[in-house]
């Protein structure tokens, strides 16, 4: 199965029914296409919306209407749109339940950086600091690693978005999460060996006696 | 009521070297019509204050591009290319601000607020050069106010008064704005008369607007003589 699959899929279970759950561009838009469509889920934009729905039918578009990439999308029945400093007011005040966010990093205290490349690439921190400060829960989709290298460090060399610590990393080989003790290998991906994570993770790993495998949204 | 202002004689206000705040999220929201006419006219050494820069050739991107913009207050700049390479090479000026700090940021400057606190942003370059307060043991960055001297505001629809209603996902950061700046220049996709819009649908009211643009020309055209065009 394609990475970023493997990843949306194990990430939509995750996503409760009755939340307000905020996706990020790239990977983590993926995971709305596998979350079940009769479980009352509303998505949050931070451009001003919630209650976001799918891409509409070519030639329907409203452009006024979009996530927070400038793709077009629909609003749900009772959806409804807000301005910016309310929207942020839904996602720091604790009214957003989840958000899942791309990665460049990840250090050993769970924190997490994927804003900014110092030199090289300098995206901007957009919402993702105020969305890993204040959402209930943080999810990092991303892959395990970039061009051979573990995006798993001891401490992240790149600049960090936020001290608070992630809530859970999911990666198309395993499912990690941050916790007092370190970071916990509490999933594998089907096919893939604790050992398999261990090696391509450059940071210590807590791996329990059994670590049961990755199950995955239909 | 507002006069219909040309767009050329809303642009020839706004001298070079001005502080403008302009609405749109990835240009969703932006006035385009007021944008391209800044930039057509080659204005130099502007502060923009908006929520990014968009892509090259749109939205706050034609100021980019125009090279009109001399420092950029903004909170991703990702998908332009341009503002990139301009900021490395040193021409540019980008001061990078969470997006919900900058939406507070511009609020404070509107609603006589000396600044916000807020938890975004602390122990990371964000915070840099900023004080942080501690309350009930949680800390807090002391973020200040932004005001400017022109805010350039895109609404769906204005009466004559240029109370503004807004659409769906371009509102964004367009009342916030409307707010914050001594002179508010509001563009609207369509002009309505006085009482259509009721007073719980207007989401800014037309006591803040202070330029209404007029309407788009039906042949698109801006700079059409008004007197040629009623003919």
């Amino acid at each position: 199965m394609d990475p970023k699959q493997l990843i949306a899929k194990r990430v939509a279970l995750e996503i409760k029914p009755r939340t307000l759950v905020n996706l990020g561009i790239g990977l983590p838009t993926l995971v709305a296409s596998y979350v079940p469509r009769d479980v009352l889920i509303a998505f949050q934009s931070e451009n001003g919306i919630i209650g976001m729905g799918i891409r509409p039918p070519e030639g329907l578009e409203t452009p006024d209407l979009t996530d927070a990439g400038g793709g077009h999308v629909t609003a749900l029945p009772g959806a409804t749109a807000l301005d910016s400093a309310e929207s942020f007011g839904f996602i720091r005040g604790g009214h957003l339940d989840v958000t899942v966010l791309g990665g460049l990093q990840v250090d050993s205290g769970g924190r997490l950086a994927n804003w900014m490349v110092p030199g090289k690439m300098v995206a901007g921190m957009g919402g993702a600091m105020d969305l890993v400060t204040g959402a209930r829960r943080v999810i990092v989709a991303m892959t395990h690693t970039a061009k051979g290298e573990s995006k798993f460090v001891e401490t992240c060399t790149l600049p960090l978005t936020s001290l608070r610590p992630v809530s859970l990393v999911v990666t198309e080989l395993a499912v990690i999460e941050p916790r007092p003790e370190g970071l916990v290998l509490i999933e594998t991906a089907p096919g893939v060996s604790a050992q398999q994570v261990i090696d391509a993770t450059a940071c210590r790993l807590v791996v329990p006696t059994s670590v049961p495998e990755m199950p995955l949204a239909a | 009521m507002k006069r219909a202002t040309r767009i050329a004689e809303a642009v020839e206000m706004i001298p070079d070297g001005a502080t403008l705040m302009i609405g749109g999220f990835m240009a969703v929201g932006t006035p385009e019509r007021l944008v391209a006419a800044i930039a057509g006219r080659g204005r130099r050494n502007l502060t923009v204050i908006a929520n990014d820069s968009a892509r090259p050739g749109l939205g706050v991107g034609r100021l980019i591009s125009q090279k009109c913009v001399k420092r950029l207050i903004v909170s991703h700049i990702g998908t332009n290319p341009e503002t990139q390479k301009q900021m490395l090479s040193g021409e540019l000026e980008v001061e990078l601000v969470p997006q919900g700090t900058l939406a507070e940021r511009i609020r404070a400057g509107g609603y006589g607020l000396g600044g916000v606190l807020t938890p975004t942003g602390v122990g990371t370059l964000a915070a840099e050069g900023k004080r942080a307060i501690d309350i009930d043991g949680q800390t807090f960055l002391v973020e200040l106010p932004l005001r400017a001297d022109f805010a350039l505001i895109r609404a769906a629809q204005s009466d004559y008064y240029g109370n503004l209603v807004y659409m769906l996902t371009a509102r964004n950061f367009n009342p916030l704005m409307a707010m914050a700046a001594t002179t508010v220049i509001a563009e609207a996709d369509q002009i309505v008369p006085i009482g259509v819009l009721s007073p719980d649908q207007i989401q800014t009211s037309g006591v803040l607007v202070d330029i209404l643009l007029e309407r788009r020309s039906s042949d698109g055209s801006e700079t059409a003589d008004r007197e040629t065009r009623r003919a």
